[in-house]
């Protein structure tokens, strides 16, 4: 600049030249450092237009010459998982059932893979620690509709309840008030004996020996002379203290007369075989497993 | 008082320069008592640090025998006889703690004693200076060979590369040593000579190879005027009673020359000691004068003690002009007492016993320190389960340590809940009702376990239950807490 700068009175300093009402603005320059990284980030940001995805086009957006995305980025992430966790899932999934509780080490490993997995499928349903819900099993009892052994279990998980597989569990308890087979006294009434099964209380001027006789004529096919179930039906213990649905009057009167049949899915064309296996050993490892 | 300014006057005074360009600083040789301290000190402190890694300590089969040890990927750090894991890290707390009250108490007797002979920044660019005064010549010749840049020789270049080759070969041994404390040393230096060793070998030799040759070569006592926060607390924590390296102005001034001063003393007027040679400004390292009285450049290396003892030698006047001591010893012999030095007094004692107790903590805790642990964990969901036959079951996660250098087999013993059963998934015991545990050697072992008992004897909401386990060979005990709840 070949003119005098203009200077302020009552610093001493030079100002811009700008001036509003009076006030003119002082020129405080930034050091020089200051100035050079200014620059280097600019250039710097640059260099991220050319490598990295960063202008948006009309319907995408330019891609930078390393075509780096977050996208893949994960995919590569979840691949190398699978890679690191391959081998030691393909020894899980060799090993036979009854011998991986025995190993801790194949014990760990499913029960941390079946955790995560059973969070991700089941939880939904059966909670994410397993306890269950109305309807929905506890998976930690010892009470089991279609059976608690490792291998019934896994049958369970891959195949499902009334799921529309071939190989699914398939079993009614027939609505017996729907479909007119009782009436609405005698359900009362067989509703109170299966009460007295397990020792619970039973409705003043309920009559025991008309209970017996239609739980006799009913009932015994599927839950057995004594009312302890069967597995391979599904049918429950009607004698323990364990009830999905409810053991109060008006619910046993409900599951009477409507019936009950709860779905649950199959998980063999969904999940791998060494995960069911996993998941197998985990619901069993919650502490109900026969 | 409104004195009128001109705008000049005041734009001299705020458009200074942003930043103070570092003098350098060319400390001149020098020898006697505390150079001679400082060369031992230097290589005590570099012959540990570069040699501690090959010292070999024998830990029994399958542990690694390297006297001290960070070995990351096993979360293991071994000090010879001691092991400690990850969880353990209080011990480097209380080791923290220790030295910090060590260095309060150091700075209590005799000021910055760690800046001046222990401090790493202070002992590799003693070393630098040591190298780049072999090579360059001494203070006066290194000034005027920096002077005369625009004309350099082949040779001065030659002796310039000759130095940094040297100075990069002690960064890059620095480094080398830094990484021998992560990984078996032996074989680590076979692996990095072979080029067969982990990439982050390399990588972090070259980090500490750059920050060497950098603080050592270049920012030097930049780094201790403007970088470390010590300067500032010690400050803060020194006391009237502590030795610092001190002009002893009583005795040095009024200083002049030595002709002058001769003069003056044969005609019995009064006159210093000082004679105004600047030899302690030209050998301080950090370039300052002394004679100023203390301050935050002074790392208190004691050179200018030296420099000044040769020269009181040589005139023929008592030696430590200069020397460790404080503001009331000059303030007594000036007025004629004699002087008195306290290391004994309340701060020190009370850092001795603070030093003292966290070591004895420290100490207790280590000879106490368990060898087998448990912790226990109890399931969040559910809490507890109904069984068919009305009983309640409740699970808890339970993680095991041991760390001893071999397997050994437990036991787990419960109670709290009455007529209570224990149940550990995936552990077929040998014994009924007292399950036993393979307990692999130097690491955790996580185990689920279940106990259940009768509802009608555990009525309470809340029951507290302990998980004991006893090493069945040494019979060693740990035992955790927790609570058996009813649905």
């Amino acid at each position: 600049m070949t003119e005098h700068p203009d200077i302020d009175q009552v610093s001493g300093r030079t100002t811009t030249g700008h001036e509003w009402d009076g006030i003119k603005e002082l020129n405080t320059p930034l050091p020089r450092w200051w100035v050079i990284t200014f620059y280097a980030t600019i250039v710097w940001a640059i260099g991220y237009w050319i490598v990295y995805p960063a202008w948006p086009l009309l319907w995408s957006h330019t891609t930078g010459i390393w075509n780096y995305s977050t996208r893949a980025e994960v995919a590569t992430e979840l691949a190398n998982l699978e890679k690191v966790r391959g081998d030691k899932m393909v020894a899980l999934g060799a090993a036979p059932l009854a011998d991986i509780a025995r190993d801790p080490a194949l014990l760990a490993l499913a029960r941390a893979r079946g955790k995560t997995v059973f969070g991700d499928n089941c939880a939904p349903c059966h909670g994410t620690g397993g306890a269950g819900a109305k309807g929905y099993p506890n998976l930690n009892d010892d009470e089991w509709l279609w059976g608690g052994s490792l291998d019934r279990i896994m049958q369970t998980i891959q195949f499902g309840i009334r799921s529309g597989h071939p190989k699914a569990h398939e079993s009614v308890m027939l609505g017996f008030g729907k479909e007119g087979v009782l009436k609405r006294d005698e359900i009362v009434t067989v509703a109170n004996y299966v009460r007295s099964l397990s020792g619970l209380l039973t409705a003043a001027g309920y009559d025991a020996a008309v209970g017996k006789k239609i739980f006799a004529d009913q009932c015994v096919s599927c839950h057995g002379d004594n009312g302890k179930g069967n597995q391979d039906l599904g049918s429950p213990d009607l004698t323990d203290k364990i009830w999905l649905y409810g053991a109060d009057e008006a619910t046993l009167v409900e599951t009477i007369g409507n019936g009950r049949a709860g779905v649950m899915p199959g998980w063999v064309n969904r999940l791998d075989p060494s995960t069911i296996k996993a998941l197998t050993v985990y619901v069993h490892s919650l502490g109900g497993g026969k | 008082m409104n004195r009128p300014v001109t705008p000049t006057e005041l734009q001299l005074q705020d458009d200074g320069p942003l930043y103070v360009a570092q003098k350098k600083v060319y400390p001149q040789s020098v020898s006697g008592t505390f150079r001679r301290t400082k060369w031992g000190l230097m290589a005590l402190c570099l012959g540990v640090y570069y040699l501690l890694p090959f010292v070999r300590w024998n830990r029994g089969l399958g542990a690694p025998d390297q006297a001290v040890l960070i070995d990351l990927p096993n979360s293991r750090f071994y000090f010879f006889f001691i092991e400690l894991w990850p969880q353990e890290v209080y011990y480097f707390t209380g080791l923290l703690i220790v030295a910090a009250l060590t260095l309060f108490l150091m700075n209590a007797v005799g000021g910055r004693i760690w800046c001046g002979y222990l401090c790493p920044q202070t002992v590799w660019t003693d070393l630098f200076y040591a190298v780049e005064r072999m090579i360059e010549g001494d203070r006066r010749e290194r000034m005027r060979k920096d002077a005369a840049k625009g004309a350099m020789k082949l040779e001065r270049y030659a002796e310039i590369a000759l130095k940094h080759a040297i100075w990069l070969m002690i960064a890059w041994w620095t480094g080398g040593a830094w990484v021998l404390y992560f990984n078996d040393a032996p074989t680590l230096v076979k692996q990095l000579v072979t080029f067969q060793a982990p990439a982050v070998a390399y990588i972090w030799i070259g980090i500490l190879t750059a920050t060497t040759y950098l603080l050592a070569g270049f920012m030097r006592e930049q780094v201790c005027v403007y970088m470390c926060p010590w300067p500032r607390i010690q400050a803060a924590l020194t006391d009237e009673w502590a030795l610092n390296v001190t002009y002893k102005y009583d005795r040095g001034e009024k200083r002049t020359s030595l002709k002058k001063a001769n003069e003056l003393r044969a005609l019995g007027k009064p006159v210093g000691d000082c004679i105004d040679c600047y030899q302690c400004v030209a050998v301080c390292p950090t370039g300052i004068d002394i004679r100023d009285g203390s301050q935050l450049g002074c790392i208190q290396c004691g050179l200018c003690i030296d420099a000044c003892d040769s020269v009181m030698t040589r005139i023929g006047r008592e030696t430590r002009l200069i020397g460790y001591d404080n503001d009331i010893n000059i303030h007594r012999r000036r007025e004629g007492k004699p002087p008195i030095y306290r290391i004994v007094r309340p701060r020190t004692v009370a850092y001795v016993v603070m030093i003292a107790a966290v070591g004895a903590i420290m100490l207790y805790a280590l000879l106490n320190r368990t060898l087998l642990d448990i912790s226990v964990l109890h399931d969040r969901n559910p809490l507890a389960v109904k069984l068919s036959d009305g009983s309640i079951r409740n699970a808890y996660t339970v993680r095991l340590l041991n760390k001893r250098g071999f397997d050994r087999v437990i036991a787990i013993d419960m109670d709290g809940p009455v007529n209570a059963t224990l149940h550990v998934v995936g552990a077929d015991s040998v014994t009924k009702d007292r399950p036993m545990i393979v307990l692999p050697r130097d690491t955790t072992t996580e185990l689920r376990l279940l106990v259940t008992a009768p509802a009608e004897s555990n009525a309470a909401k809340s029951v507290p239950v302990r998980f004991r386990v006893t090493d069945i060979g040494l019979g060693e005990v740990a035992s955790a807490t927790d609570h058996f709840v009813s649905p």
